[in-house]
């Protein structure tokens, strides 16, 4: 062929965009880690992965884009992430596929490659996992294999980033090669069948991209694109009788009226040949596999629950204990740095800007660093050692009982470090009931960004001991209130039949700890990031509404009278009422005053009140509205140095009580809010849960309120 | 007529049928679990109410309402 392409420009063609397919938790995301400097959600369990992600990188004098998509089964939308998987394949543009394929259970794996083999695109095979394969012994003939079955196979391991190169070689190769010939064989009947219609298609010269064999497979398993592109030709009057012939033929073949069935049991079957031929296990396993002993105690079915809770409470425990260390010198910091660099500022406005507004609102987020370090930890090794699906199968029976799916558990427990992953990963339930009610509870899920007012407001009123206990009721509370919620919302507003619960418990593994480092590195600095930027801003808000309008006769009014005593504790204490007055009459005292009358019921000061408003951006504002506000007030500097300090001494137990009822259970962040009604679908979504959390939230908190006076 | 739930811990035995239509049978069929298939009962969950089975070397988690529709075969 001579005619010159005229879109082969020099810069599109070394361009080639992959498409990265297999089952689920597989270690496609982490592959892409590997040949890139990406950093995608890596996690040991399936629907890791729900939304595409493009990827960018160069290899030689190639460019490549590969996009990472959710995990898939099959080729059926069984799921909202699988979904997004086959509307990617079949209508968007991308030069080949790169099929990611679990070495050591390759048999299950091929289901879903021998599904891809039928598209008309160029395909390799990553088998994966190669090293798990070695230390299990099972050693697979890729030579052979791809020889086999007429397409390239890879050894990958993306853990030991072994054969990346090799891959990337294959991709390339394949890419300026002619398109595959994969070599995909059914039984005799099936086959003759098949030879029918590709007859009749080349008897009519009917024209399209995939091949001929391909559509007759297609046209057979039901395919509904295929059905529906033929639909509209001339020949389909014709072809329609051969195919009803045909599938009767083969439903007959295989003693079943369900033709998929049949095509799933004919893959089967060309698929334990290949794995027949290629693969060789040296040893024949002992019985039990490690994972299997594992399991038999931590899904124990008397043991396994207590285990559950006795790993959670440790980790806030932890949280509260080990956070604390560090808490101090942080602490000390911020109050040097904000003495220090007060001291070179000559503008009291400015001043206090600085270190009454910034400084104090972003230490009090900071402050609480390292206790999300250590959650973060404790999620990370959650989702990277298999626990996970576990703990869905050991609670699944009890959520049922609450008309949740067990699967909602892996967004529920998403959510307790922030609602914004968890939003998106309730895809991976596959009824849209189900998703909501999940996202309609997610809420309750304490997320990281709350665990800070907890800890201050543990902190303030339980000795040190107590606090870790404090929070651990605290987040089991709020997952219990949240199952109480969805059963209401069960009963009432997501009527409906129970669906099925069909989940693959992957198999344990060690977490390495780059993995687990990097995965908290990046939710903390997207924490500190937050810290620097919009919490920064928001104190600044804060600082500028509670600081203005200058009130000059309430300041010369007292100021005179400050000058009158001569006594150093009169001075002090009327400097301290003067800051108070000043306070109430800002903008902020102002917003504070008219909706205290709301809040009072609950317990609330106007100062509550306020930090509970401005917690509607991000629950961090919380903790720094009222550093903002009690650093002003006088009270941090009146006495005792900290917030938690003055908390204590400023707030009555059974309002901190209430505000952590409010707090565990209104709505989580303007963020979160706006990816909440993405994930529902529609606005009035939103309205709903804005209504539901608010009641639920001030109903709760009342009762707590005042359940509190009445027993102390 | 023996379904899965029937089945206690450690029981090995044959699909024979599964008795559901649709989705569900496409994702137990993308499971592995056909015609012929072995599984092996692993663990109960409390109550009985979710068990994990072994197909091939893979475990799978399922309800008791699903394993009900399993018809299987002591080998
Ligand atoms: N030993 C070993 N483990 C691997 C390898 N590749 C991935 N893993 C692990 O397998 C698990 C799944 O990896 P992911 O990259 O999240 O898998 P995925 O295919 O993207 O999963 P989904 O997004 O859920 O479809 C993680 O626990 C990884 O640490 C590998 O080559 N060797
Ligand atoms: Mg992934």
């Amino acid at each position: 062929m001579n005619i010159v392409d005229p879109k082969a420009c020099p810069i599109t063609a070394n361009h080639i965009k992959v498409a990265l397919v297999g089952q689920p938790n597989v270690g496609k995301s982490m592959l892409i880690n590997s040949v890139s400097n990406a950093h995608l959600h890596v996690g040991n369990f399936s629907g890791v992965t729900v939304d595409k992600t493009e990827v960018l990188f160069d290899y030689e004098e190639y460019s490549f884009t590969v996009v990472d998509l959710p995990g898939t089964y099959a080729f059926t939308d069984y799921t909202i992430e699988e979904r997004v998987t086959h509307d990617y394949l079949c209508a968007e543009d991308y030069d080949i596929i790169i099929n990611v394929v679990d070495s050591t259970n390759l048999e299950k794996n091929l289901q879903l490659t021998s599904e891809l083999l039928t598209m008309s695109k160029k395909v390799v095979i990553a088998l994966n996992m190669s090293d798990e394969a070695d230390k299990e012994k099972i050693l697979i003939n890729a030579e052979y294999m791809s020889e086999l079955i007429g397409v390239p196979c890879v050894r990958v391991s993306a853990v030991t980033k072994e054969g990346i190169g090799a891959l990337i070689e294959a991709v390339i190769k394949k890419h300026e090669n002619v398109r595959n010939k994969p070599k995909l064989f059914f039984s005799e009947p099936v086959e003759e069948e098949i030879a029918q219609i590709v007859w009749y298609l080349d008897k009519h010269r009917f024209d399209s991209a995939n091949t001929h064999r391909n559509i007759a497979i297609n046209l057979l398993k039901n395919n509904k694109k295929t059905y529906a592109k033929l639909h509209d030709e001339p020949i389909w009057t014709e072809l329609q009788p051969i195919l009803i012939e045909a599938s009767k033929h083969i439903e007959l073949h295989h003693d079943s009226d369900d033709i998929k069935e049949a095509f799933a049991e004919e893959y089967a079957a060309f698929n334990r040949g290949i794995v027949a031929e290629v693969v060789k296990q040296e040893i024949k396993q002992s019985k039990r596999t490690t994972t299997e002993k594992i399991d038999s105690v931590l899904i124990h079915p008397i043991f396994g629950i207590p285990i559950f809770l006795f790993f959670m409470w440790s980790l806030f425990q932890l949280t509260f204990e080990v956070g604390a260390i560090p808490m101090e010198y942080i602490d000390a910091f911020f109050i040097w740095f904000g003495d220090t660099l007060g001291a070179t500022i000559a503008n009291d406005d400015i001043r206090s800007l600085i270190v009454d507004g910034i400084i104090a609102g972003v230490g009090a987020v900071v402050l609480f660093v390292p206790n999300i370090i250590i959650l973060f930890i404790g999620i990370a090794l959650l989702e990277s050692t298999g626990y996970m699906s576990r703990v869905a199968f050991l609670l699944d029976g009890f959520f049922h009982k609450f008309g949740l799916h067990g699967q909602s558990f892996i967004p529920l427990v998403t959510g307790f470090g922030c609602s914004i992953p968890a939003y998106m990963s309730a895809r991976i339930l596959k009824n849209d009931r189900d998703r909501l009610l999940t996202l309609f509870i997610i809420g309750f899920m304490s997320c990281g960004a709350r665990l800070p007012v907890y800890v201050l407001f543990a902190g303030a009123f339980f000795s040190p001991e107590m606090a870790g206990n404090i929070l651990f009721i605290i987040y089991i509370s709020g997952a219990l209130l949240g199952l109480a919620a969805a059963k209401i919302l069960k009963l009432t507003a997501f009527k409906g039949l129970d669906e099925p619960f069909v989940m693959e418990m992957p198999k344990y593994r060690l977490p390495s700890v780059k993995l687990v480092w990097h995965t908290v590195l990046t939710k903390t600095m997207m924490y500190l990031k937050k810290a620097g930027t919009y919490i920064a801003a928001a104190s600044m808000l804060i600082w500028f509404l509670s600081n203005y309008p200058h009130n000059l006769i309430l300041e010369e009014s007292y100021s005179a009278k400050i000058s009158m005593t001569a006594k150093a504790e009169v001075k002090r204490d009327l400097q301290y009422e003067l800051d108070e007055a000043l306070l109430e009459q800002s903008y902020l005292g102002r917003i504070g005053k008219f909706s205290e009358p709301i809040f009072a019921p609950l317990g609330f000061d106007w100062k509550m009140s306020v930090a509970l408003q401005t917690g509607l951006a991000a629950k961090e504002v919380v903790v720094s509205t009222l550093g903002v506000l009690y650093s002003l007030g006088g009270e941090v500097n009146h006495e005792s140095t900290s917030l938690m300090g003055a908390i204590s001494k400023n707030i009555s137990f059974a309002s901190a009580v209430a505000f952590i009822v409010v707090i565990m259970i209104y709505l989580p962040c303007l963020a979160a809010s706006v990816v909440f009604t993405r994930e529902a679908g529609h606005i009035k979504y939103f309205f709903y849960l804005l209504l539901f959390t608010s009641i639920v939230a001030y109903v709760m908190a009342f009762i707590a309120y005042n359940l509190t006076l009445l027993l102390l | 007529m023996k379904t899965l739930l029937d089945c206690h811990k450690a029981c090995i035995v044959k699909v024979i049928k599964l008795n559901t239509k649709g989705d569900l049978k496409q994702r137990l069929i993308s499971f592995g679990i056909m015609k012929e298939t072995v599984l092996e009962v692993l663990e109960h969950a409390p109550g009985k109410s979710t068990i994990e089975i072994k197909v091939g070397k893979m475990r799978i988690a399922l309800r008791a309402q699903e394993a009900q529709l399993i018809e299987v075969q002591k080998i």
